[in-house]
């Protein structure tokens, strides 16, 4: 019976492996995996299995995310424009990027908005968090309500803050005016400067939960006896945090700090909201800039070339954290 | 890490309940400014002089126009849809690729793992104009399979690298008794490890959820016509015009489109973080 049912597996199996993987050498490969009491063909199984498990996942990521990939790059070294078939024009967009001043201030701003925001986080959610991690009444709640504008769509947050800077009726200025610190209304997003660090203070608002709820939870996996060691050795607050906590969290805290900024450097919804861009062009990013280029003006391999640029960046980064992950494993 | 002691009250004051109170209040002010301008009449938005922060005269017009005026029953509607199916497909992927990847023993699984954490970070602003033509060739511009189908590439690079981090803390051993009594590969691999994977599931469906909920890049790209918005897209497009911005109905718009989420999250907030914290650790 036992004989009769593993036979026709076997000599499946034995087929399927011959035609799935021509060259033998992989057949040698196998049984280098193989664990003590497994039968040749269930790894074959696995093998197999493995490969259906997974077949979903890779054609939508080969259409979606691969396929895009390659056409982006072929729209960037092209002169498409919407309904019309593009001619390739090798580097020619990248060069009129570089001589675009939109454009070299959009790559500035990406940068100014991503350091400030991210540093501004980082400082903000570790206060959040080492607060957090007292005890007190309603801590859940707190903890809770601490993550909704994280967990709320930023649209429609943005929104909420735009009226908040609204040039005629923002409630800052109201609020400035009555308690008499100011006379004349502040124009909030009326200069690139001001636009800018509103866009980073909605940002960091935004973002701060992120941080704060992650780092919270690095700072419950440290061991409490660390922290009464270096106490009765004499250890002040200040100095415990510092040659405690932080080393044992700064794992987690560069990898938010890595998340967070590939998120930051990509972003789009917050500014595309908030000012457009505007005013005057001063606070585009790479993001908002190749949307503006591709979509309102429709040329579609100016704008590929300009959202290829964010690519080095992240390539950076990601290379960077793939290398962290491997070296802490 | 031990909860820090404080000598007085004042202190305790001072380094701890004003700086708390500050955060929240800081954090939760936009929310109130939401329901306030949302219930306030036009009259009292657009008077300069007028208290902004509360009213004596709370109207639901801003809400009633919001269904009269825009289709957002409609994009509430198509948002929810979206939402579900994409998750559904991302969840059925991600813990296939999961277990395929924490599990199983073959060739290709680390440079595979190491591929689909890169697709994670890959951020749609990258991608969204080569992705528009790749929808159209498709034909499925401006109907919700172009989101649905689009937004699982950074949803499943989520759930198949939450769900791979979940399946190595399931012990090997449990699937290994149930293969010596008698089950098939597959049989272990749904009857034992799935049902085990349940609140890694929920987490990484509740992420996924509230992701494509809240996406806007890819909906405002490939959604055109106002029947097919979705609530972020119709309340940022349909409510602004020009420089017009009918701020009663937006902020009515903006307080209906977060109730959802902020009820998910609400009521699986543990799940929300462990999903949260478990997709940085990786």
């Amino acid at each position: 019976m036992a004989d009769q049912s593993i036979e026709p597996i076997l000599a499946k199996s034995a087929t399927q492996g011959a035609s799935a993987i021509p060259a033998p050498v992989v057949v040698v490969a196998v049984p280098k995996f193989r664990r003590p009491r497994r039968m040749g063909h269930l790894l074959e199984q696995e093998h197999i299995l493995a490969g259906a498990l997974l077949a979903p996942t890779l054609v939508i990521l080969t259409l979606f995310i691969a396929y895009p990939f390659v056409l982006g790059i072929w729209l960037a070294v092209s002169d498409k424009v919407v309904g019309r078939p593009g001619n390739f024009v090798g580097l020619q967009n990248f060069w009129v990027n570089l001589n675009d001043t939109i454009f070299l201030r959009a790559f500035q701003n990406t940068f100014v908005y991503t350091f400030i925001a991210t540093i501004l986080k980082l400082a903000l959610g570790m206060g959040a968090a080492l607060l957090l991690n007292h005890h007190f009444r309603f801590k859940r709640i707190v903890r809770a309500g601490m993550l909704l504008p994280w967990i709320v769509p930023t649209v429609l947050s943005t929104l909420a803050w735009q009226w908040m800077f609204d040039a005629t009726f923002s409630v800052f200025n109201w609020t400035l005016m009555n308690v008499g610190l100011i006379s004349q209304r502040i124009l909030w997003l009326g200069d690139g400067t001001m636009a800018m660090g509103c866009l980073i203070l909605v940002n960091v608002w935004r973002g701060m939960p992120f941080f704060a709820i992650t780092l919270l939870a690095g700072l419950q996996t440290v061991n409490p006896d660390l922290h009464e060691a270096a106490e009765i050795d004499g250890a002040n607050a200040w100095q415990r945090f510092w040659r405690v906590t932080l080393p044992l969290i700064k794992p987690i805290m560069l990898v938010v700090v890595l998340f967070s900024m590939i998120a930051t450097f990509a972003d789009f919804q917050l500014i595309y909201v908030l000012t457009r861009g505007g005013p005057y062009s001063s606070t585009h990013v790479f993001g908002t800039y190749a949307y503006e280029i591709a979509m309102r003006a429709a040329k579609l391999g100016q704008g590929a070339s300009i959202s290829l640029s964010l690519f080095p960046f992240l390539l950076a980064v990601i290379v960077f954290q793939l290398w962290y992950i491997r070296r802490s494993d | 890490m031990a909860a820090p002691r404080y000598g007085s009250p004042l202190k305790r004051a001072v380094t701890f309940y004003i700086p708390l109170v500050l955060m929240v209040g800081l954090t939760l002010f936009p929310f109130y400014w939401m329901v306030i301008t949302s219930i306030r009449p036009d009259v009292e938005l657009y008077n300069v002089k007028a208290n902004p922060f509360f009213t004596l005269y709370p109207t639901l017009k801003h809400f009633h126009d919001l269904f009269e005026l825009t289709m957002f029953a409609r994009w509430a509607w198509n948002t929810l849809f979206i939402a579900v199916v994409s998750t559904a497909i991302s969840l059925f992927c991600g813990l296939l690729a999961g277990y395929a990847l924490a599990r199983l023993q073959f060739r290709w699984a680390s440079p595979l793992g190491t591929m689909i954490f890169v697709t994670y970070l890959v951020p749609p602003t990258l991608l969204f104009i080569p992705l528009g033509d790749v929808v159209k060739a498709f034909g499925i511009g401006d109907t919700p399979w172009a989101v649905i189908l689009t937004y699982p590439t950074f949803l499943i690079p989520f759930c198949t690298w939450l769900l791979m981090g979940y399946f190595k803390t399931i012990p090997r051993e449990i699937e290994e008794c149930a293969r010596i009594d008698g089950a098939s590969r597959i049989q272990a691999m749904v009857r034992i490890s799935f049902p085990l994977a349940v609140p890694g599931i929920l987490s990484a469906g509740i992420f996924a959820f509230t992701l494509s909920w809240n996406e806007f890049l890819y909906a405002l790209v490939f959604l055109s016509s106002p029947q097919q918005k979705t609530i972020p897209i119709g309340v940022f497009t349909e409510l602004v015009r020009g420089d017009v911005f009918y701020w009663g109905p937006l902020m009515a718009g903006a307080l209906l489109g977060s109730i959802p989420v902020a009820l998910v999250y609400s009521f699986f907030v543990e799940h929300y973080v462990t999903a949260l914290t478990g997709a940085v650790k990786g």
